[in-house]
Order: C-alpha cells, then structure tokens, then sequence
C-alpha cells in the first residue's frame, strides 16, 4: 500500500484521478500521521478530521458522479489559523480569541471549499503573525521536524511543519514580512508570497493590512501553483484586490521543471548577503545560482541600496497598523472577558482582558504602533516610513531593467534553537531581512529549498522575486532550480529529514 | 448644580460671539457605507449586520458609490471644491458601541472643502462658510440597563445594537462663524433650517432631526468685544431641533459670559444639550491624552473622482433653495412679508403648484395662507399634508373666477373636500353650490325684496346708494347666497332708478 | 537619539487600552527604547520630494453599487458574544458621556 502522505498534491491528484485511491482514504491517511506526530511536531491548533472525511465523502461522491469541482478536488489541506473558518475554531494563535468560532468563511477557505479540498483544520502561528519562530503562539510552540528542539519558523511555523512533517500535502499561509517564505526556508519547504493584492484578504484576519497575504505552503512548486490558482483571483470583498486574471501559473511551473533557462536574467541582490550571513546557507545560495546558470540563465549584480533601511520601515508600518487592528479585541463582542473585579467598567474589562489575552511581542508592537501613530510622531516614523516604501519600490522598479527575477538567500541563517532569540526582539526581527522588501513594495516571491547547510545539516531556502503581477515567473524560474537540484540530489530533500515516529504509529 | 447666567444684552455689551456648526447627515443609501446591509430604522436589534459592520476579525470594507455621489453632491450644492483625490482614515478612539474601535472617516483629505452657504435672517444674508464636508459612519446604538432613568449614569450595564454601525454619514463643519452679534442663536438656527432644505431638495437623507437623521453639534466661544482674539471653545452636542440650535448658543452664550466675567476661565469641553430642561451639561473634557492617531486605511484605495463624474452630478442638482425663493418671489410679485409668510407656513411647493395650474399668484397665496392655512392649524398639520390638492385649490379658484362661484361657497367647496366628497366639482354637483345665473328667477327675487322694503327702495330712489346693501342681503338670503352679489347690486339700481 | 521612558510607555498602554502590571512596564520600556532606537534610523532618508506609498499598487476608485446582500442572523452575529441580553450585546457599565 503507498504512504499517500509522502505524495505530492499533484501526485495526489492524479491517483485520485486514476482511480488508484479515494479522498477518504488519503484524508484519513493524514489524519493518522496528525495524531501520530502533532504530539512531538504541534503544527495544529485545531483537528476537523469528522469535518475533514465528510468533505472527502463528498468528493469521493462528485467523483464518482463526475462533478468535480477543481483538479485538487479531494486534496486535503491544512489551514494557518488567521484565516476565519465558519464553523471552525479561529485564534490567530491568541489567547484572546480562544473559543472564538467565526460565522463566516474567508474568501480562500471559501475558494477551497467550492474547489473540493477537505480541511485538516488549523494551523499553529506566532500569535496574530507577529514573530518569525511560532513561539509567540499563546498555545505552545511548533516544532521543527527537522530537529524538534529548533524552531520552525514564523508566523506560519505551523502550516509549514505540518507540510515537512508530511502531516498535508498543502496549507495555506500569511506572508506579511516573510511568514510564508522564511518558514519554507528552515523547514525545507516551498511558499509562495503572491503579488499585493493577487489573493482575497477577505478574512484574513489583519497583521498589516498593506503588507499582508495569503499564499500557498507546499513541498513542490507545482502544489504551490495548483494551490496558488485555487485561492488567487479577483475578489469584489477586499478593495485592495487586483481586477485581473492570474497569470498562467501551473503553466509556467510545468515550463521551468523542463529545467531550460535560457534567456532569462537572474539578478543577485548585493544588499542581501555579507556580515551575518550563516555561510552554509550562503554556500548553498551560491550552489543554486550556478545551477541557474548551467540551466542557461544570465546572471547580473543589482544594487537595491534602500533595502537596508526596510527593516526599520517594516517595523513602524506594522506595528502602527497593527496597533489600530488588533483594538477591535476589547471583550465586548466576541472573544476572551476579563473581570479586574465585580461591577468593572467596560473601560476597564477592556484594559484587564487585553492586558491578559494578549502576549508580550502582541503588547510591544501594539505600544510602538501607538507612539508612531501619535500626533506629533506620525509624520517622523509612520509618514517617513510610507516614503522609504516608495524608495524600496523604486529600487525594485530598477533592479528589474535589469533582471528578469531576483534572488537572494530566503533567510540569513537555518533554523535557531528554541528560546534563543525569543527575549532579543531585534535578533529575532533580523530573521525577516531578506524577505521584508518584497511585501513593502508588493511584488511577489516564492522560497525553494536550497539544501542543508554544511554546518548544522538543516534547510536553507533561496527567494526568487518578480515584478508585480509576474507570478509566472517565480513559478518558472523556481519550478527549473527545483528540478535542477533534485537532479543533483537524486531525492527530495525532506527525504533526508529524520523520521517522526510517534507513539501511536 | 445650574449654571450661573447673564442676560443676553449683557453678554452682547461686552463679548462677541465665534460659533461653528458641524452637522451630521446621514444618507438615505439603502445599505450602509462599506458593506450590503441594509439601512431601514426601526429594525429588531442586530439584524442588519454583518461581518464587516460588526467588526469581525478579518472583514473588510467596500465603498457604497451611492454614498460618495450623495457626498459629492451635498458638496456641489454648498459651493464646495470636490477633492481630485482623497483618502478614507481611521480615527482610533475605544468605545463599545464602536466595533472595530475606530471610525472610518477622513482626516485631511475631505470629498468637498471650501464652501458656503448664505443664511438670511429677518431679510439680512450672512455668508457662512464651509470648511470641509467629509464621508464617514455611523456608531451602533446602546442602551443603559439598571439606571434609575435609564441614562448612561447609574446604569448597571449596557446592551448595544450594531444596526446602526456603518450607515454612512457626510459630516459638514463650518468655519467660525463671526459677526453675528446678537443674531448669533438665529443665524445657528437659519443655516440649520437652510441646510435642511437643501438635504431635502437633494434627496439625500430623510433629513429628520427627531430621528436623529441630522445632528448637529454646536461650538461656541466669546471673545472680549473687539478684540478679535477667539476664547476657549466649548463644544454642545446631541442638539437634535432647529428650536435647540437656537436655544443651546444662547444658553452657551450666556454660559460663557457668567464664567469669563467671574474671572474663571472656559473649560474646553463637551457639552450635553438637555432638551427638556434647555441646560448644557459638562461632558467629556477635552484633554492633550486625547489623540485619534489618525492615519490612512489601508484596507480601502483612494477616491479620485473624475472631473465628468462630478459635472455628471452637478447636472442633478436641484435649484438652490434659496436661489429658487428670490426666484419664485419676483415672478410672483410677492413682498417681503409675503413670501416670509409663505415658507414659513412650508407653503412654497403647494403654491408653486397651484400657480402652474392656472391661478394668480395672488389668489394662490389667500388660499393657502388664509382658509387652508387655518385648517391645517385647527389639525395641527402642514398645509401640504391636507386632504386638498394644489389641483383642487387651482379649480376651485377658476370657478370663482367664471363666476361659478363666490368665495363663501368656495369655502363650502372646502368643506366637501375636506369630507372626502370627490373632486371640486362633484362637491359644487352634490351641495347645488353653484351661483344661480337664471336673470328670470333673480329678477323675481328682486322684485319681492322691492316689494318687501318698499321704505328701502324709497331711499335708492332719492339716490341713496349705499342703502341697496340691505336690498341685497335679502335678494342673497332668498338665493340661499347661489347668486353673484355684483349681478344683484346692477339689477336693483336698474329697477329703482 | 529617541528614548522612550517608563511614564512614556504607561501613557502608551493607557491609549491602547492595556493594563500593564508595574512589573511589565519595566521589563517592555528599555525593550521598546531599543527597537524605538533602531527604527529611527529611517528620518530623514527619505526627502520631500519623495510621495508616500500606502498601497502597493496603485488603485483608485473601487465601489460597490448600492445593493443590499444578505447579512449574519442575530443568532449568528451575537454566537461569539460574551453576554448576550435581549438579541443586544451585553457589554459592561459605560463610563462617560452620553451617546
């Protein structure tokens, strides 16, 4: 019997397809190696698998009926848990929400419902997506399966562990400053960050509304892409949403697994490498370029001078916007409701619910988006800010004259040991350097493993960047360095991963 | 605890008067400002929601297009500048009955700025300006459970409905009004009234103040009397009657004048109107923590109306009220008093209508400002709220004119249209009230009244004239008043001279 | 060089609504001055001529037509509801003003 676990979704797809397997069977196939592994790896939040198998009845059913709904009808999926789930639990991975089940689905939940594919159920994050490690979870930590004591990154440390840990085929992420790619990176994963505004953010519930979105968590490119036309698209809900078809994705994904390059100009980011760099990961981004260049691409030096200043711009335009979302959580309608004493007032229920429903990294950002907001500093940081995003876009705008996609490592270095970063904001902050420009200037990017890192023996990831609304050609470009590697390889590289046997299996 | 006061004149002796209106309007759209639920008043609690009005983690907002027209529109008819590109901002504050705790407003980049309105009192025109009109929404509604008189004070706790939260709001903020002395209170009340009928010409808002479908909040302050230098401004809010504007900036007025002339200063505040008691009470005070932390929302994209849409809009635009009044009363001939008297018996668009059916400005105006203006009264109605047509008026009036009928049958006319009799003429049908022209029969009846006075007769017969009043009361008597009075008056002198 | 003091950073929780223990003041304010101070980095970096960027890409001008969409039932809006008292939300006494 296969381990349909160990399958991609495409291959999934196709079994399915052939009538070699049912949805129900694949479904509780994961199911299993949930109950099997979660305990060690805790990638979930929340587990529907009676919700998850009545979906893949259903689609057993429309199969046999012939009324298929997508090709990824029956594929199942797990879901980071900032996206509202009607008639699921929603946390955002926060104690303040504990309990809260939204009466509403998000517009891609809603896109993967009427597309077929059963739903795991939820994924663990860093609460409200603020960290890079998902130990901010206010409900315990993921661990990493490629070593448990490290962390799997962050904020969707959850969607993709549980995609390593071959506990789904796909998930979806948020990729507000790096939270879909550099978690892809150190967990030796694909995650793709959309172009702004190519994937609904109706019901994602907001980190930073002009940074945030969703984006597909994968082992292969292809899954991404399959994934990425299933969610993306046109959604009249959110008015930020670009009124276009999606470029050719799957399409551009089959293209570069045929590996040919050629033509195609590949731009390395000068500011992206240097002091801090953990050198096997720099080795390994090295490997991949000139992999690139044996598959016929051009390689050019692009200068993006204003990417030093993105982390400190990242770091006032989120925590401001945060600061201005996360007030809505204030006890009143919905959520956790603490009473400093009998007969307090509403005021004060608010102060002593949000004093105890949210965590310490939720409370300093919520403090320094305050101060940027506050007259008399607006102009200074928040203002200041929003122009220092145009000179990252401007910089992007050049560096594309010249190159066709850019790349650099997805992250400075492999995945850190739990606790080690996690009262050292500004460290911990540091892990988002590379990926940070991408959602300040809204272009996309997509994270493809590039190895294990001599030092430490765990994942590294390349970032491969576009243009705004050139998805394709991350797709493309990162689909032909996938196939490159995995010739050298000889297997995927989560092969190499230690085995997660837990008590049950 | 009642506020010390000093007597209007006095206050006038030594102070001037800045005050600034912000009215709040909320539109007539039939869903709200950012999502598709619906706007009706009056529905059970919490069904007109959604997650967006409800603040649902994840919700996002939609612009209503219906709701920037009707900005853009209310901006157009008060000689605003319409933004070539503006903003939506969130202003941050916390309070229950607001579910994401901020409002979704502008900030500096309003839809329409620099306007204004010219306000007539007692034939005087004061030029109001317009600093800014700006799209905005609703708060939900709460209410206070366990207080004594179910105020916000002593309550125990509060129940709050969101069906409110999100309906659209144009906010309309004037700039200090200054040199208005003594008519400040009226001046507040007329730009009140003014804007009122514009929001209704407009079609934009029920425009009903009980309702609370347009608020307005009063700012105030005084300055030492030729100074020029403005004090410190208090700001009076839940004034919901043209009557309150009035009232609540001379009671602040007075207010003010008591505390700076006791030589305390003005706390800057807000204040509560209380209708029933005609006081301000001390609200909030305005203090430096107070900071909206205002900044562009992210989760909706610029507003850039092209310059076609707004001509497209302006071409929509009902006539200026007040441009149509100074119209109407020249192509009337009305006075001063005259047209006064009409619109403020809200007879304007009745006798409008009864002109363009074929009446003189002049008989129209002493239908509807006398006999109908009295019955309305009697019912406590407007005049256009009677049972009685512009259509109906303008008949009866041809009648008259034909000499169908006189004015004390016309009235008789009144009182089978106000009976639901039918149309004028089915009235004058079914009561036999038309004026009997038949020369034979009226001759008879002159004849018998000769007869019957002969000692009158005598008199008009030496040459005494004005005697032929009482010849003719007995002719009409006899006539049961269905004769023309003038034809009467001929036809006697006729037979006696 | 910005510092963000103790009195500073309890004003701050004051607006935004959080009721931080004495003992979270003094562990967040050196905390905040430290991210305050490398944040700071970007004044002046950018000139005045440089126009702000609040949305990736530029839209302008996305409406919905006035129509009404079916919403949530009460049942459904009030489900999260801490206290739920006559279809209304149950929320704690108000302080303040009248609305």
């Amino acid at each position: 019997m296969s381990d349909w676990t160990r399958k991609t979704a495409a291959e999934l797809a196709d079994a399915l397809a052939a009538g070699e397997t049912t949805s129900v069977e694949i479904t509780q196939a994961h199911l299993d190696r949930i109950a099997a592994v979660d305990g060690a790896v805790h990638a979930f939040l929340h587990v529907d698998a009676e919700g998850a198998l009545a979906q893949a009845a259903e689609s057993d059913a429309r199969r046999a009926a012939g009324t298929l709904l997508s090709v990824l009808d029956g594929v199942p999926i797990a879901v980071k848990d900032v996206l509202a789930t009607n008639g699921l639990p929603t946390t955002c991975g926060s104690k303040i929400l504990e309990g809260w089940v939204p009466p509403y689905d998000a517009t891609v939940v809603r896109r993967l419902r009427e597309a077929g594919l059963p739903i795991l159920g939820k994924t663990n994050m860093d609460e409200f997506a603020m960290g890079s490690s998902t130990e901010h979870s206010a409900y315990g930590a993921t661990h990493n399966p490629w070593d448990l004591d490290r962390i799997p990154g962050g904020s969707g440390g959850g969607s993709a562990a549980a995609v390593a840990a071959f506990e789904a085929p796909l998930a979806l992420g948020t990729d507000t400053g790096g939270s879909i790619r550099q978690p892809g990176a150190v967990t030796g994963t694909v995650g793709h960050k959309p172009t702004y505004g190519g994937v609904s953010r109706y019901g994602l519930v907001a980190l930073a509304n002009s940074l945030d979105q969703v984006g597909p968590v994968t082992r292969t490119v292809l899954d991404s892409a399959l994934l990425h036309e299933v969610i993306g698209g046109h959604d009249p809900l959110d008015s930020t949403s670009i009124d276009q078809p999606l470029p050719p994705l799957v399409d551009a994904a089959k293209q570069g697994a045929d590996g040919d390059l050629t033509g195609v100009r590949i731009g390395v980011i000068t500011e992206l490498a240097g002091d801090g760099w953990q050198p096997g990961v720099m080795t390994r981004f090295q490997e991949s370029v000139d992999l690139m260049v044996a598959a016929g691409a051009e390689v050019v030096e692009v200068s993006c001078p204003s990417f030093v200043h993105a982390l400190a711009t990242y770091y006032l335009i989120l925590p401001a916007e945060a600061s201005s979302n996360l007030a809505k959580f204030d006890a009143m309608r919905y959520g956790l409701r603490v009473w400093p004493e009998e007969g307090a007032s509403a005021e004060e229920v608010m102060r002593a619910t949000r004093d105890a429903g949210f965590g310490d990294e939720v409370k300093r950002r919520i403090i320094l988006g305050t101060y940027a907001l506050s007259s008399g500093y607006y102009d200074a940081y928040y203002g200041q800010a929003q122009k220092v995003r145009t000179l990252i876009a401007r910089d992007f705008e050049a560096a594309f004259e010249k190159a066709d996609v850019l790349v650099s490592p997805t992250a400075p270095t492999t995945a850190f040991k739990l606790g080690e970063k996690l009262d050292d904001p500004i460290a911990m902050y540091l892990n988002d350097l590379a990926t940070i420009p991408a959602n300040l200037a809204g272009v996309p990017g997509i994270s493809v493993p590039s190895g294990l890192a001599d030092e430490d023996g765990l994942p590294a990831g390349v970032q491969i960047l576009a243009p705004a609304l050139a998805d394709d050609r991350c797709y493309r470009v990162g689909a032909a360095l996938e196939a490159a590697l995995l010739k050298q390889w000889g297997a995927p590289l989560l092969d190499k991963a230690p085995a997660l046997e837990g008590p049950s299996a | 605890m009642s506020d010390t006061l000093i007597a209007f004149d006095d206050v006038l002796a030594s102070y001037d008067p800045a005050m600034g209106l912000e009215v709040h309007v909320e539109l007539n759209t039939l869903t709200k400002m950012f999502c598709g639920c619906p706007t009706e008043f009056g529905a059970a609690p919490n069904t007109q929601v959604c997650p967006t009005c409800l603040g649902l983690p994840g919700a996002m907002p939609v612009v209503n297009r219906k709701a920037v027209e009707s900005a853009i529109r209310i901006g157009l008819a008060l000689n605003c500048d319409i933004a070539e590109w503006c903003r939506f901002a969130r202003k941050n504050y916390f309070y229950p009955d607001m579910p994401k705790n901020f409002q979704t407003s502008q900030y500096d980049e309003p839809i329409c700025f620099d306007g204004y309105m010219d306000v007539d009192v007692d034939g005087e025109t004061f030029r109001v300006e317009i600093e800014r009109a700006h799209m905005e929404e609703d708060t939900g509604k709460s209410l206070h459970v366990g207080g004594a008189t179910g105020r916000i004070h002593g309550a125990d706790h509060s129940l709050v409905d969101y069906n409110r939260a999100g309906i659209p709001l144009i906010e309309i903020v004037t700039k200090p009004i200054l040199g208005t002395g003594a008519k400040a209170p009226e001046v507040a009340r007329a730009y009140v009234a003014q804007l009122r009928d514009l929001i209704v010409a407009l079609d934009v808002s029920d425009a009903r103040m009980d309702q609370g479908s347009i608020r307005a909040d009063v700012n105030l302050s005084l300055s030492p009397k030729g100074s020029g230098v403005l004090g410190t401004r208090t700001e009076t809010k839940n004034v919901n009657s043209l009557r309150s504007v009035e009232r609540a900036v001379r009671y602040e007025m007075s207010r003010h004048a008591a505390v700076l002339g006791s030589g305390q200063k003005i706390l800057q505040e807000t204040r509560h109107w209380h209708e029933d008691t005609g006081v301000t009470t001390s609200g909030r005070e305005k203090s430096d923590a107070e900071d909206y932390r205002y900044f562009p929302e992210p989760d909706l994209v610029p507003v850039a109306p092209s310059r076609e849409w707004v001509e497209e809009l302006r071409g929509t635009l009902p006539e200026n009220p007040t441009a149509r009044r100074a119209r109407l009363q020249a192509e009337w001939g009305f006075s001063d008093l005259e047209m006064r008297d009409t619109v403020g018996a809200g007879a304007l668009n009745v006798i409008e209508q009864t002109i363009a059916a074929g009446t003189s400005p002049q008989a129209a105006r002493k239908w509807w400002l006398g006999e109908l203006a009295r019955r309305a009264n009697e019912q406590g109605l407007l005049v256009d709220a009677l049972p009685v047509t512009p259509a109906d008026v303008a008949r009866v009036q041809a009648l008259v004119d034909e000499g169908s009928l006189n004015d004390k049958l016309a009235r008789q006319v009144f009182d089978g249209l106000f009976a639901g009799e039918g149309t004028p003429d089915e009235v004058v049908a079914a009561r036999g009230l038309a004026i009997v022209s038949d020369e034979g029969a009226l001759s008879t009846a002159v004849d018998n009244a000769i007869a019957a006075n002969p000692d009158v007769a005598d008199k008009i017969r030496d040459g005494k004239v004005a005697a032929a009043g009482a010849l003719i009361g007995a002719v009409m008597k006899e006539m049961r008043g269905q004769a023309d009075a003038g034809r009467v008056r001929e036809l006697i002198l006729e037979k006696l001279q | 060089m910005p510092e963000i003091t103790r009195d500073e950073v309890a004003h701050l929780a004051n607006l935004a609504r959080i009721d931080l223990s004495d003992a979270e003041l003094d562990h967040l304010a050196p905390q905040l001055s430290v991210i305050l101070e490398s944040v700071a980095s970007i004044s002046g970096v950018a000139g005045d001529d440089v126009p702000p960027t609040s949305h990736a890409l530029p839209l302008t001008n996305v409406f919905r037509e006035d129509v009404v969409v079916p919403g949530l039932t009460p049942e459904q809006a009030l489900s999260g509801a801490p206290e739920v008292e006559e279809q209304r939300f149950s929320v704690p006494r108000i302080l303040g003003e009248e609305a």
